[in-house]
């Protein structure tokens, strides 16, 4: 079905894809009126800003304590997981991954998997992975479906298909989906969407979610939603796989409260939302219904490597509510398809280069205005300003012996560093200061007129003919 | 060495010597939420659920019935699944019949029955364990009598509810109950019927699940 249009390629092309999205006023209107809806119905669910703050601080200290447990938690997560009948596999890699789910269905000799949400299973190509080895595998969130359909790839970690008009969406619907007509009517869209799945969740020989939360204490795995999808890939089909980052965890069930109630209200303004699932256990004797297999498959993916470092780990504490995107001036204006990353914004900025490398992802960094909205929302409390600095450093200092990432100095240019050496050597000493304001006044004229992208939008820039310091002089100050 | 080992032994290498103190979440819950009487647990319960377009049935032990019916009627169903092996799924299967109703039983695994589950299943009626007044919130512990699907896959699903077993918040109902001790195959909080807005942020119902959700609460006898 997928005709794979838009591959992954953050490092290719990310300019001229913000550009496309710039200059498409119909685009930068649909972004921002999602984003500033988003951004409502969050304030609204917070009206309270000492609650809110305090419960930001919980959230965070819920998080630091179980990643400083983390491997011990795993570990706990997988004994208890093993006893209630869970089969537990780890992957490295996304290839790993998708070979272990892959080897699963084909031990079933399954024919067709239906998905529920999961960004681990955009993350590691799952869709690609399974058509390759002839296994259908088809979305079953709406938003999902909608991209799937169109052969894109989300544009928003909880609203998939946030870029798409209903009008759009009609069109693909009438164009694809076997005896439907044109509607633009919400509610009849949902009605074709749900009338294709629904036979899909009966015929489905595996279900594959992805996992919010999971509690190491019980052995159990808690899936957030809406819209009843993931509940139907959990239960209706014979076999469930779950596939998560190794994060992903939470020490006591205690501990899942605070975190859904910021999760669901950052991320929708919902005070909770629909559907809260805890499974903990394949179908158990005598009782009628729910897979009789469930999997859980662990992905590390360069989750490791944030972890190895005390400021890079709080990348970890990510509960994956796109708050930060939603707030964020630039993912508002360019949209999630821009970043060519499976996690766009902020998010997406300071966990891509673990996943891909600095070399494919050095230019995301830079891609930020530092205005602090993503910090502020978060409500885990990543200092994701903080850590986008960070990443510049690394990405562009020169490389050096034992770096902390993968790609360390990709972004590195002799010339770039010489001249920044350069301009600071210039502004450090007076006398070299005052040689440079004078030649730059006496050959202003020599400036180029086209100055690159900062002529595209400004005038040239261009050193006064007089220099301060000589004025001053003249009026005898 | 397995993904597993070289994962682990990843992490461990890197793991902080000490892990900061266990998170005081009761204390922050016994600060920052209200303790409500029943009366407006029940209250507020009804009104967050109902802003979540469920419909809200208050009655008595002596009067569901005869609500449901209506309920029924007024939605031109004429078929219920029932949980055989419980008192309210008896009631119904001994009084609906001679009303026209046909009463269905889950008495099969569901590989049984799956297309008739799936496209002839009108309604289903099973019993919420519990609520959660803060964000209007049914407790579902699905189980062999009311299995999973019973509260998913019927268009129109109807919960009965003691309106005593309201609770503040979903840590209290977890920490009195000690669902930390062991929690079953499947176990559900579900807050309205199933919705999405992922079309133009329109809001629409119905997405996978129940398009309606109808809560009979049970209370005092006035
Ligand atoms: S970084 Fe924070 S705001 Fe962004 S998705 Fe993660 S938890 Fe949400």
């Amino acid at each position: 079905m997928s005709e794979h249009i838009l591959q992954f390629k953050p490092s290719e092309g990310f300019r001229a894809r913000s550009k496309a999205v710039v200059d498409n006023p119909f685009l930068r209107q649909s972004f921002r009126g999602a984003m500033d809806f988003l951004m409502s119905k969050r304030a609204a669910q917070f009206p309270d800003s000492e609650e809110l703050e305090s419960l930001r601080t919980l959230g965070e200290s819920i998080r630091q304590y179980n990643l400083a447990k983390l491997p011990t938690l795993l570990e706990q997560l997988e004994a208890n997981l093993t006893r209630n009948g869970i089969q537990v596999h780890w992957a490295e890699t996304p290839d790993e991954a998708n070979a272990i789910i892959l080897g699963i269905c084909q031990a079933r000799s399954a024919k067709l998997m239906v998905k529920g949400k999961s960004m681990v299973s955009e993350e590691i190509e799952l869709n690609h992975a399974a058509e390759a080895a002839g296994i259908g595998a088809l979305e079953s969130d709406m938003g999902e479906y909608i991209v799937q359909l169109a052969g894109e790839k989300p544009s928003h970690i909880i609203m998939p298909a946030i870029h798409k008009t209903k009008e759009e969406i009609a069109r693909l619907f009438a164009d694809k989906v076997e005896g439907v007509d044109y509607t633009d009517n919400v509610d009849a869209l949902i009605q074709i969407g749900r009338n294709v799945l629904r036979q899909k969740f009966l015929e489905a020989d595996i279900g594959l979610s992805g996992v919010n939360f999971a509690v190491a204490e019980t052995g159990t795995l808690c899936l957030v939603e809406n819209e009843g999808n993931g509940r139907m890939c959990t239960t209706a089909p014979p076999v469930h796989i779950a596939i998560t980052g190794i994060e992903k965890i939470v020490e006591k069930l205690e501990h899942v409260p605070p975190l859904l109630s910021l999760l669901t209200r950052s991320a929708t303004g919902q005070n909770i939302s629909t559907y809260f699932n805890m499974i903990s256990s394949p179908r158990k004797p005598g009782e009628k219904d729910g897979p009789s297999e469930v999997h859980l498959v662990l992905l590390d993916n360069g989750r490791s490597q944030a972890y190895a470092d005390e400021q890079l780990r709080k990348t970890l504490q990510c509960i994956r509510c796109g708050a930060c995107m939603n707030h964020c001036p630039v993912y508002t204006r360019i949209g999630g398809h821009a970043y060519g990353t499976t996690y766009p914004g902020p998010i997406g900025k300071i966990i891509s280069p673990h996943m891909l490398g600095l070399e494919a992802t050095s230019t995301m960094a830079t891609a930020s205005s530092l205005c602090g909205a993503c910090g502020e929302v978060c409500p885990v409390k990543i200092p994701i300003p903080e850590l986008l600095m960070r990443l510049r450093e690394e990405a562009f200092t020169a490389p050096h012996a034992n770096p902390s990432m993968v790609g360390q100095g990709a972004g590195y240019s002799w010339l770039m560093t010489s001249v920044w050496k350069g301009w600071a050597a210039v502004y450090r000493s007076p006398s070299l200061y005052g040689v440079a304001t004078w030649l730059g006044s006496r050959f202003s004229w020599l400036m180029p007129s086209k100055q690159g992208a900062w002529t595209s939008v400004r005038v040239p820039l261009k050193p006064a003919p007089r220099r301060l310091r000589d004025m001053l002089k003249e009026r005898g100050e | 060495m397995s993904a597993r080992d070289r994962i682990l032994g990843k992490l461990k290498a890197t793991m902080p010597a000490t892990a900061p103190a266990l998170p005081d979440v009761g204390g922050w819950f016994a600060t920052h939420r209200v303790v409500e009487s029943s009366a407006d647990k029940a209250k507020r319960f009804r009104a967050c659920i109902e802003l979540a377009h469920a419909e809200v049935h208050a009655v008595t032990s002596a009067n569901w019935l005869a609500k449901l019916l209506e309920v029924l009627r007024a939605k031109q169903i004429d078929k219920l699944l029932v949980a055989e092996e419980t008192a309210h799924g008896e009631a119904v299967l001994n009084d609906f019949p001679r009303h026209g109703i046909d009463c269905q039983t889950y008495d099969l695994p569901i590989e049984a029955w799956k297309s008739e589950m799936f496209q002839q299943t009108p309604a289903s009626l099973t019993v919420a364990r519990a609520a959660i007044a803060e964000t209007g919130t049914l407790i579902l512990w699905p189980n062999a009598d009311e299995p999973r699907l019973m509260s998913l896959v019927p268009p129109v699903h109807i919960v009965l509810l003691d309106a005593g077993k309201i609770y503040n918040t979903f840590f209290e109902a977890m920490q009195t109950e000690g669902w930390a001790n062991g929690l079953p195959t499947n176990s559900l909080l579900i807050s309205g019927p199933s919705k999405t807005a992922d079309i133009q942020q329109t809001l629409a119902y119905g997405a996978h699940g129940p398009k309606e959700l109808v809560v009979l609460m049970i209370g005092d006898e006035q």
